[in-house]
């Protein structure tokens, strides 16, 4: 255990979102299908494989882990996902500096929602991702307060960000294209919000893993 | 030099006609498709969308772009940021409706409109005009 984070967490992390969303792939595509187009699973899985491919020649730091999957995902996700996790991971490099400490995650949250925020131009309630990343920043702060290390920050993140995909299952979409069906889509988990807790998960335990 | 045109689609099949339809009444105007994924799916591509832009404008040409649905905009708003500053200046995106927008661009470059004429063109705004 220690108070930063370095770039064998960053490797860590993408490598095991990367098997998580290709094991989640069928039931994120299952959650799209009901309120989208059907393959959020499989742009994510593709996006991810695409970037695990590209890590295994390593990275230099965090923030070369973080660039490498923005650059990538942008390029081969293909559906809303690429630009918008591809901006989140971009914000999220330029948001840190070196390893990453409990502040550092804050700031990599932080960075990350605002990116997503100035992509999709959503907000909270409208049943998109923002409604995971919303709640991970807050629980991450509050962490931060009581003097919590990076991981337990992380994991605060990762539980609040489920906890809000969660809660998107009552809300009816206003946002991106499934917005067009009113009223129907109301008792669906978001997909773009599923995946964020998953990648949080990953992230967390790839933290409590080192 | 006349202002081109790019047009970003989730689909291949849907840019093809839409360039199709526009060249009709354009015939001077460079019209780009980038549509599609690059392995060939539904979706759009960073890639391609920032391989016609940059084409276009080594040829010298200022570039208006249009797309048809809110991914493909954020692939797009996603080059744009890319984007230099100075290049910035020549590049628009045209957040109007894809057919109509596309023809009424293609043609106000045609008669040589100038970046920021395309560009409110393509907003195609007199179809939603009341009354």
């Amino acid at each position: 255990m220690s108070d930063t984070l370095s770039t064998a967490w960053a490797l860590a992390w993408i490598r095991g979102a990367q098997a998580v969303l290709a094991e989640n792939r069928a039931e994120l595509n299952d959650l799209d299908r009901a309120i989208g187009d059907g393959d959020h699973g499989e742009n994510m899985d593709r996006g991810f494989k695409a970037v695990a491919a590209k890590l295994e020649a390593g990275a230099e730091d965090v923030q070369g882990v973080l660039k490498l999957v923005a650059s990538t995902l942008m390029s081969t996700v293909g559906g809303a996902a690429g630009p918008l996790y591809g901006t989140a991971f971009l914000r999220a490099a330029k948001a840190t500096t070196g390893d990453v400490d409990s502040d550092g995650v804050v700031a990599l949250i932080a960075g990350s929602l605002e990116g997503i925020v100035a992509r999709g131009k959503a907000t909270t309630g409208e049943k998109t991702m923002v409604d995971a990343w919303t709640p991970a920043l807050g629980a991450a702060q509050a962490a931060v307060g009581t003097g919590a290390g990076p991981i337990a920050v992380l994991r605060a993140a990762a539980d609040a960000a489920a906890a809000g995909a969660e809660a998107t299952i009552p809300l009816q979409a206003t946002k991106g294209r499934a917005s067009y069906l009113g009223e129907r889509s109301i008792g669906h988990k978001d997909p773009g919000a599923t995946s964020t807790a998953l990648i949080l998960a990953c992230a967390a335990d790839a933290a409590e893993a080192l | 030099m006349t202002v081109a045109l790019v047009i970003v689609s989730h689909s291949v099949k849907l840019a093809d006609g839409v360039v199709e339809l526009a060249e009709q009444m354009a015939r001077d105007v460079p019209l780009r498709a980038a549509a599609g994924t690059d392995d060939g799916r539904i979706g759009t591509s960073f890639d391609k969308v920032n391989d016609a832009v940059t084409e276009l404008r080594l040829a010298g040409h200022d570039v208006v772009i249009l797309t048809d649905l809110g991914s493909a905009t954020m692939t797009v708003e996603s080059v744009l940021d890319f984007l230099d500053a100075d290049e910035q200046e020549h590049v628009r995106f045209a957040d109007g409706p894809l057919v109509e927008g596309a023809v009424a661009a293609a043609v106000t470059a045609q008669v040589g409109g100038t970046l920021e004429a395309v560009a409110q063109a393509a907003l195609a705004r007199e179809l939603f005009a009341s009354g």
